[in-house]
């Protein structure tokens, strides 16, 4: 405990704090209301002043063991219980349990007159016997200005709240009081010039048709507190003010990536798709294939296991289904299994606050991997810019802190600069795909392209994307001099070149056949001298041969006739011509 | 209380007009609660002479009473007979107020 208190503030320079268990309220007071101090708040009528201020004292007497009084001068006890009964708030149970004390003063100026002097004792002694009854700690009185209506005396009532709440300080007590709001001033009687310590403002408006409720800390002395002002909403669970501020950016992050179920997508994303856990921004006009886009993307998620929760804010889920149906994408299976669930309401059923905190609500209890919210534009359009911006961090800080993917498609005018126009949410997504149309040659074609990705390396490349009955299929855009080709002026472009090839490989064979031919006739012309020359050679042949044979008869015949001379013939002859001729002789 | 006294039983009888029952709410004995009841005394000896009751009542020593009368200022003059119940805030000193809130008409 010493230890813990060294590390922070010196315990003496720390206002004690009594914390509501309102969820937010405390982060924004930092650790909840002054303790043993009046606190005011003040507000319209409907904002929920009572409601805060029930809650303030339930959750004290259920969650810090903190008892409490309920000095209700608007509402009786059972119109009170059955009030908080709403948010999930046992009133009678507590009050027969002894933790709270419901006090209803019924003041009418009708049924009272007044004669002399006399002072608020009767109230003093009621609050404090409620006080000492059950040891309450926090006391809730709701709304001391019914007093002004009915008593005459506006002096003396000042005086008298005066005492009541310096009282209130000297029995330690932690009191909220109520205050309708006033035309010029933070109430309608001016309670704050007593209530000093905390003042909390309480709104309630209307943009467009949806009413938002949003707190603001008007002061808070001697403490730190957040001075905005923060929308909040009033749930099945009791208040919860939604505080931006308070949000840190310190999201662990993940170097896993997830692929789209578009492989072409996945390439242009350094072939790997997203990064788990991150935001990605999908625009484009309309009918450029978000929702597609979105219901591939959870497809891909939920067969490979992971949990995907489609918000969807135009279409039924039913609808959705039918639609993914007829470009080949099942659905319903993946709903069936429980990986994919589908919640769709209208943008305009209530506030923004509300929206956020069913999707919180939805997200917590279905653990989702993916998120789709599709589309945010329409979500955003029921509230005002800045208040939409908050939501979507918010939202956005909320999913990387579970590390829930997040896919927000945005729906863009037509005629807008879409950089512009996405401006306040660009800033907050990791990653932006943009779908486009592209007008010419009588045809709207689909073209995609990835404007940013945060942390990886991806195309820079326009790419048409085609949607068929077997789903989406991206194929590279023709890009040449006279700009981006899509559609038919990319399948003409694709038809020329086809052509110029064709005319070129015709080209190429007429070539080669000119060649074969050429070869043809020299080889026709090579045999034919070949044949010239094999006849001419045969006839040379037979020539020489009977030159040849004509030579032999000749010498045959100059031999014989040699002997028959008896002519010395050769020398190295004569003998064996001789012996021959001997022989011969013999 | 609810019976009122046997002295009075004929007188009350005989003029067919019901008891007073007044409960006045004093703090302890400060000087409004006292000149608050001597004003109330006052007043009914004069219009109710005979046919009425007062209990005070010191929220100091029953402070659990002041809720059954929704008691907020002190003194408080409470009316519970004859319905319907008519309070008064402050020590009486207006005696017409009084008489208006109480509906009591002067005997003239």
């Amino acid at each position: 405990m010493k230890k813990h208190r060294s590390k922070t503030r010196p315990p003496n320079l720390r206002l004690p704090k009594c914390p509501t268990g309102i969820q937010g309220l405390d982060e924004i007071t930092d650790g909840g209301l002054p303790r043993g101090r009046p606190t005011l708040v003040c507000g319209g009528a409907g904002c929920g002043k009572t409601l805060l201020a029930a809650e303030f004292l339930v959750r004290g007497a259920v969650q810090f063991n903190e008892p409490g009084v309920l000095m209700a001068f608007e509402e009786t006890e059972k119109e009170l219980t059955a009030n908080v009964a709403s948010l999930g708030f046992d009133l009678a149970g507590l009050v027969r349990r002894k933790k709270v004390v419901v006090d209803y003063v019924h003041i009418d100026r009708s049924e009272f007159a007044a004669s002399g002097e006399y002072d608020l004792e009767g109230l003093f002694v009621r609050l404090n016997h409620a006080i000492d009854s059950i040891g309450a700690k926090r006391v809730v009185l709701d709304t001391l200005e019914v007093l002004f209506a009915n008593l005459p005396n506006e002096a003396f009532l000042r005086a008298e709240l005066r005492r009541l709440f310096r009282w209130l300080k000297e029995k330690g007590v932690t009191a909220v009081i109520t205050a309708e709001r006033g035309r010029e001033s933070l109430t309608r009687h001016g309670l704050e010039e007593y209530v000093s310590d905390c003042v909390i403002l309480l709104d309630h408006r209307v943009n467009d048709q949806i009413a938002t409720r949003h707190l603001r800390v008007v002061k808070y002395r001697g403490a730190l507190h957040g001075t905005n002002e923060f929308p909040f909403l009033i749930g099945d669970r009791g208040i919860s003010v939604l505080p931006i501020t308070s949000l840190s950016l310190n999201h662990q992050v993940s170097s896993q990536r997830i692929a789209t179920g578009i492989p072409r997508l996945d390439a242009m994303l350094g072939g790997k798709g997203f990064f788990r856990g991150s935001s990605i921004l999908l625009t484009g006009t309309p009918g450029t294939g978000k929702t597609i886009i979105s219901a591939n993307f959870a497809q891909a998620a939920a067969r490979r296991g992971e949990r995907v929760l489609y918000f969807s804010f135009e279409e039924s889920p039913a609808q959705i289904m039918r639609n993914m149906h007829s470009i080949g994408l099942r659905l319903e299976p993946l709903v069936q299994r429980g990986l994919l669930r589908f919640h769709s309401a209208r943008p305009s059923l209530y506030g923004l606050e509300m929206h956020l905190a069913t999707m919180f609500k939805e997200i917590s209890a279905f653990q989702p991997h993916l998120v789709v919210i599709d589309p945010i534009t329409s979500l955003m359009g029921s509230g005002t810019d800045s208040e939409g911006k908050g939501m979507v961090t918010r939202l956005i800080d909320f999913l990387k802190a579970a590390q829930v993917t997040s896919l927000f498609t945005s729906l863009t005018q037509g005629g807008h600069a879409l950089q512009q126009s996405e401006a306040a949410m660009s800033s907050l997504m990791d990653s932006w795909v943009l779908l486009q149309d592209f007008e010419g040659n009588g045809e709207r074609n689909r073209v995609l392209y990835v404007l940013k990705a945060r942390g990886m390396a991806h195309s820079n490349q326009i790419r048409e994307f085609l949607i068929s009955d077997r789903g989406i299929d991206v194929v590279d855009a023709y890009i040449g001099a006279s700009g981006v080709l899509t559609g038919s002026a990319r399948a003409a472009q694709h038809s020329l070149e086809k052509a110029a090839v064709l005319a070129g490989q015709q080209d190429a064979a007429q070539l080669k056949r000119e060649v074969a031919r050429k070869r043809e006739a020299l080889g026709r012309k090579i045999s034919g001298l070949r044949a010239d020359y094999e006849t001419e050679a045969a006839e040379l042949r037979r020539i020489a041969e009977q030159v040849g044979t004509r030579t032999l008869v000749l010498g045959t015949e100059r031999a014989a006739s040699g002997i028959l001379r008896q002519a010395d013939a050769n020398v190295p002859d004569s003998g064996r011509i001789r012996a021959k001729s001997g022989k011969a002789n013999s | 209380m609810k019976k009122p006294p046997p002295r009075l039983r004929p007188k009350v009888a005989a003029r067919a007009a019901p008891l007073w029952q007044l409960r006045l709410y004093v703090m302890d004995r400060t000087a409004k609660s006292v000149t608050a009841l001597s004003n109330l005394k006052a007043i009914c000896e004069e219009h109710l002479k005979g046919r009425y009751r007062i209990t005070v009542i010191d929220l100091l020593k029953h402070p659990q009473l002041a809720r059954g009368d929704q008691i907020l200022a002190v003194p408080t003059v409470v009316r519970r007979l004859p319905t319907p119940i008519r309070t008064i805030i402050g020590n009486l000193t207006d005696v017409t107020s009084v008489l208006v809130g109480l509906d009591l008409r002067p005997i003239e």
